[in-house]
Formats: C-alpha cells, structure tokens, sequence
C-alpha cells in the first residue's frame, strides 16, 4: 500500500490530486463523480467579483429601478423576489456539496476590488467551506502604480480577510511578479496558509470580423507545467506555505514532476473538462504504477526531492537553465562543428 | 399599530389584497391604469400565498378582456369564486359576459380602475364614463372613493354579492385612487374571513355546474317566456340595496368603519347639497368641512351603491331643509339633458314631490373630472356658490375654461380649505429614470409606517417614455387626508427638484409656499447655484424667502461608485431638510427600506446605497440668499437667449406648445379640435434636449454607408444630398464632404447631420457605424460627445441642412441602404424610449412610401409615441404630403386598416368611373392615363399626381352636374399604402381573430407588427410572441410554452406576403421585404423584431442583440413571396444562415432571460435546451421550405 497523503492549507488529504476551479464543481453529479475518481478535495469554480456587479447593476436598472416616468408602467419585468443573486446561490450549492461530499471543499473568490471580501469570506465559512482559495485577478496597467503597490495591494486584500475569517486561505497567484519569492514572504505574514501557482487569466482576443475584443480562455496544455514546476521547486522548503502547483497537468507524468519539485496538492481541471471526471482516477493509478516501478512508497517521500533545496546544482533551476536550453541548440559536444 | 396593520399602499394593491384573499380564479388582462391588480395578484400567487381557504388563486391572463370574461363565466359557472381587474375598454369587452354573468345571478365581483372610454382620442386617466356603459348589465355598482375605501368595498362587495346572487362592479377612480400611495387600516384576515359566510359560499357550489347533479343553462328563449324569465330577478335587485346596507354594518361591527348607501357629511340643516361619487367626494368632504366650520349651510352625499338605485334612501339622507342639489357626474352623456346620476337624483326627487312627501329642490346638473381633470376645493366652492344663485346654470361644467357653449363655472384657484392648510405638501421634480418617485413611495411609506402622521403620494407622468418628467405629489398630516387633488401653486412647504435641466423648461417653484424649501439637486457650488437659476426661479427664491439647498448628487452617486443612481441620495437630503423624522431615525429607516428593496438581489447594492446614503449630508449645503437682490421681473423664460429657427403654426403656437409647456389646463375650449382632428409635423418643436452626448460625423473617415441614419429610433441623424453650391452660406461648422457614389452628379455634396435636441443619445447609430480609424479602432466615422458645446452650433447646422433643398427621390436607389438614408424620414423625434428597437421600421417606411401611407395603428407603445400629445412625430414632405394616421383601438387594428383600403378602393373605383364618364370634358387621352394609371413604384405615382392636377384645371371649367363630385373624388385616383401598425399583444394577442381574417382576404394592406415578444407599453406582460423561458409579467416562472410562429401561420394561406425581418441583424433584408411588401398587390405581413427595454439590457445594444437573435436561430429571417411562386419559383426564402451560436449565449445575454437562471436555475436549464431545440427544428423546417423544388443530390 502507498501512502499518497498529504497536506494542503493544513487539511489532511487522501492524496494529492485535487481539482481546480472549474466549471465540474457547478453540478452535484460531476463533483460526486471526481469524488469517486478519486480527488482528494475540491476547488468550487469562482465566485467572480464582476459577476457579482454586473449582476447588482442589472438588477438595479431593470428590476428595481425600471420606471421610465410613463404612467402606464411602473416595470417591465416581475420582481417577485425570488431571484436569487450569484453569492445565494453558490452559497446554497457550497452546503449541498458539503452534505454530500465527504472530501474537503474550498470555495474561491475572484476579485480585485479591497471591498467586501471580508464579509463573503465569513458567508462562505458559514456555509461549509474548508479554506478559501483567493485568486486576485488585477492586471497592473497602470503606470502610476508600482509593483511594490501591486504587492503590498494583494498582501492587504488578504490580511483583511485573514482577520475576518477563521479558515486557512490559500491565494493564486499569477507568474507576473518581479520577485514572486518576496510576494510569497509578505503573503505568509499577511495570514496566507499556502500559494497555487499559477492562475490562467481569461485573455482578451482580437475578432478580426468586427474588430472587437473577445474574451476567451484556451485549455491548458502540458507545456505550461515547466513554469510551475520551476517555481514550486524554487518554493519548496523556503516557505511555510503550502504549495498547490495549478496549469498544465494532464497526466501523471506532470503530476509527478510537480510532487518532485515540491508540490503539495496538484490541481487539475482542462485534462478533466477534455476527458471527463474518471481522468482523475486514471492519473491517480498511473502515479501509483510510476512509484510502485520505482519502489516509492509514499508521496511525503517523493514531494520535493527535487527541489531546489535538494537539488546537485540549484541554479539548474534558475538562469543556469536557461543558459542551457540555449546550449542545446548548440551541436551536442561530440559533435564537430 | 403595526406597519402590516397600516399599510402605506395604492389603491390597486388595497382592492387586490382582498380580491386575492376572496378567490379562487382570476382571470386577467393588462389595461392601464388596472394592470397591477392583476400583477400583484400574480406576485402573490408566484410565491404561493394562500387564499381564504388554504390554495393558491389560479392567475391566469388571457388574449383580451373579452377572453377573461368568456373564463370567467366558465369559472362561475363550473363553481368557483372568481373575479377580475379592468378599466375602460376593457371592461367594454367584457359587457356581453356581464349581462350572462348577471342575468345568472352569480355571485362575482369585478374591481375597476375605472377610466375615460376614448372616444375623440383615447386618454388612459380616470372618470365613470366606462362603469356608467355598464349601467344596463345588471350589475351592481359600488364606488369607492379613497384608498381605504377601496380596500374595504372590496371586500363589503364580495359579502353582499355572495348574499345577494347580485354581481358587484366595484369601482374606484383610475390613476386618482389606484395609484394613490395612502396609509390604510389593512383589514385583517380573521376580519376577511368572518365576512365572508361559508353557507353561502356553500350555497354558489351548489348551484355550480355538476354531471353529478345536471342542469341546463344558457337557454335560447323565445318571446313567450324570455320577458317573464327577466322580471323574475326583480326581487334580488329589490331586495340587494339591504344586503349591502347590512354587508356595510357587519362590516362596521368589525372593523370600526361605518358606511351607508349614501352617506352624507355636512350641516343638518343645509341647503345646499353637492350629490356625486368616488374620490371626488372626498375633496367635497374636505370643502364641506371647511366651510360648514363657518356656518354655511352646506353639504356632502357621497354615493356609494350606485346600482342598484335606491331613491327612498337617497332623499332621506338629504336633509330636509335643502333647498339646491348639484348632482356632479364624472362622464358625459352626449346629446342627453343631464348624467345619468342627475337624472336618477332628479328622478328620485320628482317622484317623492309628485308623491307629496318632499318638496322638490333646485337640480343643477354638473360635469367635472373628465381624464382625470383636477378637481379641487375651489371648484367644489364654486358650485356651492352657483347653488345660491338665484337663476344658477342648470347645466354647467368645472375646471375648464367653456368659451364655447358658456357651461364652466369660474372658481378660485387660490381657495384653500383649512384641513389643506394643516398639512404638509412636498413636491418633486424627477426625470422617469432617475428613480424619483420610487423614492418618494419609499418615502412615504417610511413616514406612513413608522411615525402617527397620514401620509399620501400621487404621481404626474409624462406622455413620453424618453426623457420622461415625473413630478410626486406628497402631503403628510395629523388627520387623515381627503385632499384628492395635486399639491397647489404656493403650496409646498419643500420643493425638490432632481435635474438641473428642468429648471431652465418648467416653473418649479410655482407650489413653493412662502418660507418653503427649495432643494435642488446641481453641479453648482453653494456659492454659485443661485446665479445659474433662470431669473424666475431667483425671483421667486427672494420672494417668497425660501431656504435654498444644494447637492452634486451626482457626483455624490459618482463617488459611491453608483454611477447615475441618485433617488436614495435625494431621499436622504428631503429627511434631512424637511425634519418630518429625526435625521437619524430617518437615515435609518431609508437603510432598511434599501435593504429590504436590494438585500435578496445584491449585497453590493446595499453597501453601496448605504455609503451614498452616508456621504450625503456632507455634500449638502444650504444657499446664503439673504444677500440676494431681487432680479429684475422678467417672467419666467426657456432656455433664455435662443430663438428658434422655426417659427411654428399659428395652431402649434397656440395650442401645441402651451401644452407641452405644461399649460394645457389653462387652454379654453375654442382651441380644441371638435373631433379629435391634429396637425402633424409638430414633434420638432419641442427640442426637448434630453441627450448628455450626440454623434459627431467624421466626415473624412464616413464612407457614406448610411446605417446609422437606418437604425437611429428618433430620426435624428439625417442624410441629404445637394449642389456644392448650396452650401456656399453654411454655418462654419456645417459639414459636407463630396458624394462618394458615382450615382450622383459630380460635385454633388452629401452631409450627415445630427438634430442635437432631438436626439436622445441612445449611442445606437455609433454602435451601427461599421467603419473604424485603420490606426484607432475605437474612433469611427461617428462617436459620442458631449452635447453641451455642441448643442448650439448643431442646432444651426440642422436649421441649414433643412433649408437645403430636398434632392431628387427618383435620383437616390431606394433599393439599397446609403440610398434609402437619403429620403426623409416623415416620422421624427418620438418620445419613444432611447434606442427603441420599433420605430427606426416606422421610419423607413415612411422614407420609401410616407408621401402615400395611410395609416391604421393598433393602441401600444407605436401609438403613444405616434400620437400622444401634445406632438406627433408623423410629419409631412415640403410639398405637404405624407402620413395620415389615426388609432382605432387596441383589438380592432386590422380591421381599421381593412376599412381603410376598401373605402379607399371603392372610392378610387367611383372616381375612374366618374372619370370616364366625363370623357368628353377631360380628354379621351387623359382619362386613359388615370384610369389605367400604373401606379405601382413611386414614379408612378407621381406622374398620375400631375395628371390629377390636369384634372382639376380642367374641371374648373366644365359645367357638367358631376364635375363637383369628380373633383371632391380626384385624390382618391391616386395609389393609397395602406399601412396596418401595431404591436405584439395586438397581433399575436387580442387582434389575432381580426389580423387572421384579414389576412386571409385578398386585398393590398401592409401589415407591421412590432414585435417585442412582450406587452411593452402596459409594462411587460407576456404575450404568445415571448418566447419559451422569457420571464414577464404572468410568466415568474419563465414562459413555459414556444412563441407562436405567425410567420408560418400567414405564409400557410399561400396569398399572403410574409416577411421575418431584423434591422439590426441584416438591414438589407428589411430593406428588400418592405418593398416587396408594398409593392405586392395581396396582404402582407412583415413580422419585425424589436428590441425593448423590457429585455433587460442597454438598448445602445440593440444592434448587437439582433445580431444575436439572429445567429442563434431565435429570429430566423425569412420572405415569403406568393409572387413566385405564381412564376413557377419557390416563394419561400431563407435570408439567415443556419444557428452558428448557441441559443444559450443570446439567451444569457439578456435579463428577460438570464434572471431565470436566479430564480428557477433547473426551470432556465430546461427552457435554454428546449429553446435550441426549437431553434433548431424552426430553422430546419424553414430550411426545408426554402428548399422545395431545389434538384435533389446524392444516391
């Protein structure tokens, strides 16, 4: 028997693969499905922040304040009060899988604004949650704001809802930081309990029909692992923070190299959304054969022996790498030129 | 007392509160102003609220009122207890089923927002003139006459119907009492429940139809016993006036509240006595308590039971010392010596002097109120003083100005009564959207409910649906208040106004008391507010020494990141400045009416109403006017230092714009038309300037496409073409650049012009404008800008553009878009909502055959904006001609139109007839030509207009006997379009039979449906054109069934036109249908979809959403041609390409839609499959059509 346990966020889990926000966690019957699958814990998709205000703007102008001034309506539409908004209803679906699934469930926030945070978290607490994973979405665009502000913005945002809410928090981060190492050491003193790196940003596009932005968001592929796992590598065993690694893993090869790098939980989703909830299973098996073949008997023995702590030559995952991809295009030594 | 013990409600929600409690079935159909009783039933209903006994009431709305009449006789019939909410036509649909539903003595209660029948025009505002058409059906009539009263008939009408077997009309005055926000004693429903009795609930079961137990009714009688079988009621109407007398008692031995059938009020020994009934009585009440005060011999007799009549009761509540009665009637009676309620009182006292038991008064017989015609204590005063004439008008009006047929009284406009006097007035200036008098309902209520005072709100709108002014009438006492009159000039102890714009079109502070307040809402600083006021309004600030405050609400709003929500902003500073409560308890108070409005939808909304609501006091600031001299006594003047270009009509001079001044009731009765009859062209005199931003051409960048002029809603961007010589003394910012087509003669200039004050910045022509800067993608050959320095400039520019001369029609191809934006447009400036998704088809069609256009419009929203007053936007070519418009009804619309083109077909028939047989006088060659005129396509037509004119000549010279009768018929030889225009509700709905049967005739209408897939103009309820999953009104739920296809319903008679159009989705497409539909000989329809704001979304997008419509196979586009098929040619034809984003994506993308996935998330997932698959088996039937007839491929 392998020992596959480990430990996110201070919660204890069967194993390391979890799934990451995504749309599976919006239907009781898929979320019970990568239970059976095998999934150690459970991301909710994202209680977006936007969502949030359109919706409010929405019911504003044509619900609440619908009147035009004619005498012959005072609305168009019934408000009959038993709408509910977005936050009740994740509220509702976060206590139903609560009572359904026994694995861990942490809800994520999605948001950039410093208001009202607090309050959601505590809700979100009430209603069952485990840990909340906050992923900041701000795209630092303007010039007047430096990156210290950036940092010091996302170090507030969470010291604020640390305060107001008793349950560990992990915050995903994107890759865009200057000195992520430094970020992660205000995070930890701000509250955070661990990191996931890194969110996929939902990126504009161009339609060349009607010159118009689109929004749009590909599916990962397996190359987007390498950025994870070199920071998880870099991370491990610097920080007190847990490490989730999210992005880019499809199959058990990924998974094992982001254990190997440090990794705490790995977070799974576009292999999921590609091939349906049993993936998870079948990566799960596949890791399990992977260490079997190679006499691991546990993943606590396997998480971060690659780091860069633990590695020969810690600068083979820093600029030493790069100097040598660039190498490899190079003929190979034997090789006269 | 508990809030839930006194209420601060309408009169609508009062009457349906226990009609819903009563009942079992209601059957409805949306009329204004009844519409929210049978949508607060449906409210109730949704959430499951339970009648008297223990079930939800079955609300079901049907295709007219005729229908929920047929449905509700079933009801009764079948055993339930039902009842219904009307008003006005409706309630004349519903006649045929009141006389069966009487005539079967069934118990049955109808609630009436009673309102003006139209007659000369229609009017939605309050008076008897349709419960009194209803005199003959048996029914009994009982009026209310106040908010209480509405609630408490409601349910005394209900006992005494079950009591009596006699159903009851219960009515109350429309807009007066049903939209009143009053203070009531709610009747409790322990209360409810001891009134109405079980046996005889019991008792109208068994009587129910029953196979268990069958009987017949609804017989066919002949002479021998129909008579006897219909005096064979007598005794239940004998005996009805005594069970509702004892109906009142019980009534009175619960609750407190004791009427009688009559009840008089006044002096014991008076008179002279005012008779009348509903909520004019109240404003009696107030006047005789008044002047009863001081001794004079005055008094009141409300009536209350109408019908049946009880004369005995009626003159002994009259004292016996008066000696003069005014019987005041709220409707007319043309042609009749006096109102039916004069003469029933004049009747009762004929017969009682002829009997010798009571000497005969003096009878005058008055009208008053007419549309909601104010009706105030000075008028009231009047009448008392007629009453002591020694030779008074028999027959008089009030509150006109009779200069005519001499009838009105004169009265005192400043009389006030002292119960007037002991209140507080408030009034508000809002803008419709900017959610002004939500808060003053709101406010009301907060005072209503949480302090002893009595509290009452009544609210003016506008007839516009852009732009719209509101202004709230509040009043708040110690007693309760009878006042059901508007909030007089001088007094207002605080006026509010919330726009700064108003302040330069409307006299605001005309209600403004002596010592009042004057808060409004300005950019201004404290410092500078009183310089940037109008002279009058500074005048009257010193004058009258009122406290000036002011507030950047907006900015307030801007800074609480509430964009341009400011109604809790003002709500908090009339608490603050007015003191009716402690600014903290008020503050409070506003918070939880805002939680409790916003807390279930948004928790932002809440935290961010609450830091508005707290940032306000700060921003607040009062005026130092003490220093302020008086300014010189100008009057009151718009818009100071212009002057119109276009000098009206000596008619729009006098009559028009005085009306939309607000003026209206000062008009005598010499400027009226006598029969309903207006000048059009007269929209464009009002400049209402309601836009923030205007379109700025880019005429370097334009490539002359014309879509923005093919989907602005409001014609305010216009296209003309002219010689570059024309231009030569343009304004300076004039733009005109060269005419790209090689269509034109060389040289030949074009220009896009905006009209800055017609345009309501809806942004739908820049969203259109498809050319962006290759180097700038967010600048096009049309952006918004702020209209404020461009507004005079602009407003030169169009007086240019307007004077150039108007290009040839026959030069520009009306066939394609950039040559269809050249023809003027003869239907502008609407008061339509910003970016109405209907009018730019009125517009086109009015650019390609206005000159031409007959025009029958059902009632909606296509003829408020058509032909409200005070402007139409129909108008006219130089030359004069164009669209000749009237609305019939609302059910009639296609028959209207039918009668149109036979009268014009038979007329034009007599006129060639009586052309050749003038032959000799007009020339063989001549009468040829008009007789066998081709008069298809508009060349056509023209030329037959010249030879009409030859005709004429001709005829001023000939001597023949007919040659008169010729000349009286020669506009009739040229070709009519009959245009057949209306909405949703009417085509789909309750004009379905009579469209259907047009259709399926062969003659040359063209019929329009707007098609918004909702009732718009009465506020959203569903038609059968909403689609499946659509939230509306009477679908909380989601709408659970498909829209029906009335395309393929009209194409199946195989002679009918059809066409599915989308202007925004492929403007060429409309383009071609209209013109195949006019030009086709038959019938045809053009089923058009329009977006609306009752969609839920900013209608800037409406382009974008028909895109949508579109693409996701929710509004495939199709024609149908019978033309071809006559050549062998499928006529079928499919103009949209096959569904390539899903139904889901357009559906998501609008409210209508998207609060489902709130509301009913498994109700939306399965109406958003169901929707698609729709879509895709309607596109694939279509498919299927259009291809009939193609070879076959494969094996």
């Amino acid at each position: 028997m392998f020992d596959l346990s480990t430990s996110y966020l201070g919660l204890k889990l069967k194993n390391p693969l979890v799934p990451s926000s995504s749309p599976l966690s919006k239907h009781l019957d898929t979320a019970l499905r990568l239970e059976d699958a095998g999934a150690a814990a459970l991301v909710m998709h994202s209680l977006f922040e936007e969502q949030l205000h359109a919706e409010a703007k929405m019911a504003d102008r044509f619900l609440l304040n619908s009147g035009i001034g004619h005498g012959e309506a005072e609305g168009f539409l019934p408000d009959h009060g038993g709408d509910k908004s977005t936050l009740d209803h994740y509220l509702e679906h976060l206590a139903k899988l609560k009572s359904r699934l026994s694995i861990p469930v942490i809800a994520s926030l999605n948001g950039v604004s410093l208001s009202g945070w607090v309050d959601l978290g505590r809700e979100l607490q009430q209603a069952g949650a485990d840990a909340l994973e906050l992923n900041v979405y701000h795209v630092a665009a303007d010039a007047n704001f430096s990156g210290e502000s950036v940092e010091a913005r996302y170090a507030s945002l969470l010291s604020e809802l640390h305060g107001g809410v008793n349950l560990p928090i992990a915050m995903k981060l994107s890759p865009f930081f200057s000195s992520l190492p430094h970020l992660i050491k205000q995070l930890e003193r701000a509250g955070a309990r661990g990191v996931s790196l890194f969110n996929r940003f939902y990126q504009p596009d161009i339609d060349l029909d009607s010159l118009r932005m689109v929004d749009c968001l590909h599916l990962s592929t397996p190359d987007e692992a390498l950025l994870r796992i070199r920071w998880i590598a870099i991370l491990h065993g610097r920080t007190r923070l847990t490490l989730a690694a999210s992005g880019g893993v499809h199959s058990h090869e990924e998974a094992l190299k982001l254990l190997l790098a440090g990794a705490d939980v790995v977070h799974l989703a576009s292999c999921l959304l590609l091939h349906g909830p049993e993936r998870l299973g079948q990566i799960l098996a596949d890791m399990e054969n992977w260490m079997s073949e190679r006499e691991y008997t546990s993943v606590a023995q396997l998480k971060g022996s690659m780091s860069q702590k633990n590695l020969p030559d810690p600068d083979a995952v820093e600029r030493a790498s790069y100097i040598r991809v660039l190498d490899g295009y190079g003929p190979a030594r034997g090789v006269r030129s | 007392m508990t809030s839930s013990q006194t209420p601060t409600i309408d009169g609508n929600e009062a009457a349906a509160r226990i009609a819903y409690l009563c009942n079992e079935v209601i059957a409805i159909y949306p009329i204004t102003p009844a519409s929210s009783m049978g949508e607060w039933a449906d409210e109730w209903a949704s959430r499951g609220q339970p009648n008297l006994w223990g079930a939800t009431p079955k609300i079901i709305e049907m295709q007219s009122e005729a229908g929920a009449a047929g449905a509700l006789h079933g009801a009764l019939s079948a055993g339930a207890l039902a009842t219904s909410f009307t008003s006005s036509q409706g309630l004349l649909l519903m006649i045929p089923n009141l006389y069966k539903i009487a005539g079967e003595l069934t118990p049955f209660v109808l609630h009436v927002a009673s309102r003006t029948v139209a007659t000369h025009a229609l009017s939605i505002f309050g008076d008897h003139s349709d419960v009194m058409a209803c005199r003959g059906t048996g029914f009994s009539l009982l009026a209310a006459g106040s908010v209480q009263e509405a609630h408490d008939f409601a349910l005394i009408a209900q006992a005494a119907s079950l009591a009596g077997r006699i159903p009851m009309l219960h009515f109350f005055d429309g807009f007066r009492t049903s939209h009143e926000v009053a203070k009531i004693i709610a009747i409790e429903r322990d209360t409810v429940r001891m009134m109405i009795a079980d046996d005889l609930v019991a008792a109208h079961r068994t009587r129910a139809l029953s196979p268990e137990h069958p009987v017949l009714r609804g017989t066919s009688q002949n002479p021998d016993v129909f008579f006897q079988s219909r005096e064979r009621a007598n005794a239940f109407y004998d005996a009805f006036p005594g069970i509702v007398q004892a109906a009142f008692d019980r009534f009175a031995g619960l609750t407190g509240r004791q009427y009688t059938l009559f009840d008089y009020v006044g002096a014991h020994d008076a008179e002279r006595v005012i008779v009348l009934m509903g909520s004019g009585a109240e404003t009696v009440h107030e006047t005789v308590d008044h002047l009863t005060s001081r001794n004079e011999k005055v008094g009141v007799l409300k009536v209350r039971l109408y019908r049946p009549f009880d004369p005995a009761t009626l003159i002994a509540a009259i004292p016996a010392s008066t000696r003069a009665i005014a019987v005041l009637d709220r409707c007319k009676e043309p042609g009749a010596d006096g109102e039916p309620l004069y003469k029933d009182v004049l009747g009762a006292f004929a017969n009682a002097a002829a009997d010798g038991l009571r000497a005969m008064p003096r009878i005058l017989g008055g009208r008053y109120g007419l549309a909601s015609k104010e009706f105030t204590p000075g008028m009231v005063k009047a009448v008392f003083d007629e009453l002591a004439q020694a030779l008074p008008k028999r027959q008089f009006t009030l509150g006109i100005h009779d200069d005519v047929t001499n009838l009105s009284l004169p009265w005192d406009e400043s009389f006030r009564t002292d119960a007037g006097n002991a209140l507080r007035h408030a009034v508000f200036w809002g803008l419709g959207a900017d959610g002004t008098v939500s808060a003053n309902k709101n406010s009301i209520k907060i005072i209503g409910e949480d302090t002893d005072l009595h509290a009452q709100g009544y609210f003016v709108y506008d007839s516009k649906k852009s732009g719209a002014v509101t202004v709230s009438h509040l009043r708040f006492g110690a007693a309760p208040i009878r006042s059901a009159y508007l909030v007089g000039d001088n007094d207002a102890g605080f006026v509010a106004c919330h726009q700064t714009l108003f302040t330069e079109r409307y006299d605001v502070l005309k209600q403004a008391r002596r010592g009042g307040v004057f808060l409004l809402n300005t950019a201004a600083s404290a410092e500078t507010a009183l310089d940037s006021l109008p002279e009058n309004l500074r005048q009257q600030i010193v004058e009258k020494e009122l406290a000036f405050w002011v507030i950047d609400a907006y900015q307030v709003a801007h800074e609480a990141e509430m964009g341009r929500r400011i109604n809790t902003i003002m709500q908090t500073c009339f608490f603050a400045i007015s003191g009716i409560l402690p600014a903290e308890q008020a503050i409070a108070a506003i918070k939880k009416a805002v939680e409790k409005s916003y807390g279930t939808k948004s928790k932002r909304l809440v935290e961010l109403n609450h830091r508005a609501i707290d940032m306000t006091l700060a921003h607040l600031h009062q005026v130092d006017v003490a220093q302020a001299s008086l300014p010189a006594a100008t009057g009151f003047a718009k818009d100071a230092g212009w002057k119109p270009a276009l000098q009206p009509p000596a008619f729009v001079r006098d009559v028009t714009l005085p009306l939309y001044a607000g003026l209206g009731d000062r008009l005598p009765v010499s400027a009226m038309p006598a029969d309903g009859t207006w000048p059009v062209g007269t929209a464009k005199y009002e400049k209402r300037g309601i836009a923030l931003e205007i379109p700025v051409w880019d005429a370097a960048l334009c490539t002359q496409c014309g879509k923005c002029v093919f989907v602005c809603p409001h014609s305010a961007i216009r296209a003309r073409l002219f010689p570059a010589d024309a231009a030569a003394d343009a304004p300076v910012t004039f733009k005109h650049v060269p005419a790209k087509s090689k269509d034109y003669p060389a040289g030949t200039q074009i220009s896009y012009q905006v009209a800055p004050e017609d345009c309501t910045g809806c942004g739908d022509c820049v969203e259109a404008c498809p050319i962006h800067d290759k180097s700038n993608v967010s600048h096009k050959a049309l952006n918004m800008a702020d209209v404020s320095p461009l507004r005079a400039p602009e407003r030169d520019n169009l007086d240019f553009f307007l004077a150039l001369p108007e290009f040839d029609r026959d030069a520009v191809k009306h066939t394609t878009i950039p040559g269809s934006a050249l023809l003027d447009p003869l239907f502008e400036f609407s008061g339509a909502c910003a970016g109405c998704g209907e009018t730019p088809y009125i517009r086109l069609a009015t650019q390609l055959f206005g000159d031409r256009m007959l025009i029958a419009n059902a009632t909606g929203c296509s003829s408020i904006y058509g032909g409200n007053l005070p402007t139409t936007p129909y108008t006219t070519h130089a030359d004069g001609r164009g669209p000749a418009w009237s609305n019939s009804l609302f059910e009639d619309n296609a028959e209207f139109g039918l009668g149109m083109r036979l009268a014009t077909d038979q007329l034009m028939a007599h006129a060639q007839n009586l052309v050749k047989e003038l032959a000799g006088e007009i020339g063989g060659d001549l009468v040829d030509a008009l007789a066998n005129a081709e008069q298809r396509e508009e060349a056509g037509i023209r030329a037959q207009r010249q030879r009409v004119a030859i005709l004429l000549e001709k005829l001023q010279n000939s001597a023949h006997p007919r040659s008169h009768e010729l000349a009286s018929l020669a506009e009739w030889l040229i070709r009519r379009s009959v245009w057949i225009i209306g909405g949703d509700g009417w085509a789909y709905d309750i004009g379905y039979g009579g469209l259907d049967h047009v259709l399926t005739l062969p003659w040359d209408v063209n019929i329009l449906v707007l098609d918004t897939e909702v009732y718009s103009n009465t506020g959203g309820q569903t038609s059968k054109a909403t689609p499946i999953g659509a939230v509306a009104k009477f679908s909380a739920g989601g709408k659970a069934t498909a829209k029906k296809d009335l395309v393929k319903l009209a194409a199946d008679y195989g002679h009918v036109y059809v066409a599915s159009v989308a202007y925004g989705a492929k403007d060429t497409q409309t383009l071609r249908a209209f013109i195949e539909a006019e030009s086709y000989l038959g019938p045809s329809l053009i089923v058009a979809y329009s977006p609306c704001i009752a969609h839920g979304y900013d209608l800037q997008y409406n382009g974008r959403q028909q895109e949508a419509a579109v693409k996701s196979g929710h509004w495939p586009l199709i024609r149908f041609d019978p033309r071809l098929e006559a050549s062998a040619g499928n006529p079928w034809k499919l103009d949209s390409a096959a569904p390539t984003q899903p139904i889901r994506e357009f559906m998501e993308s609008e409210t209508r839609f998207a609060m489902l996935s709130r509301s009913h998330p498994e109700a939306a997932e399965h109406f958003m499959a169901e929707a698609q698959s729709i879509a895709d088996r309607r596109y694939q039937s279509y498919l299927a059509l259009a291809r009939q007839g193609e070879p076959k491929t494969g094996s």
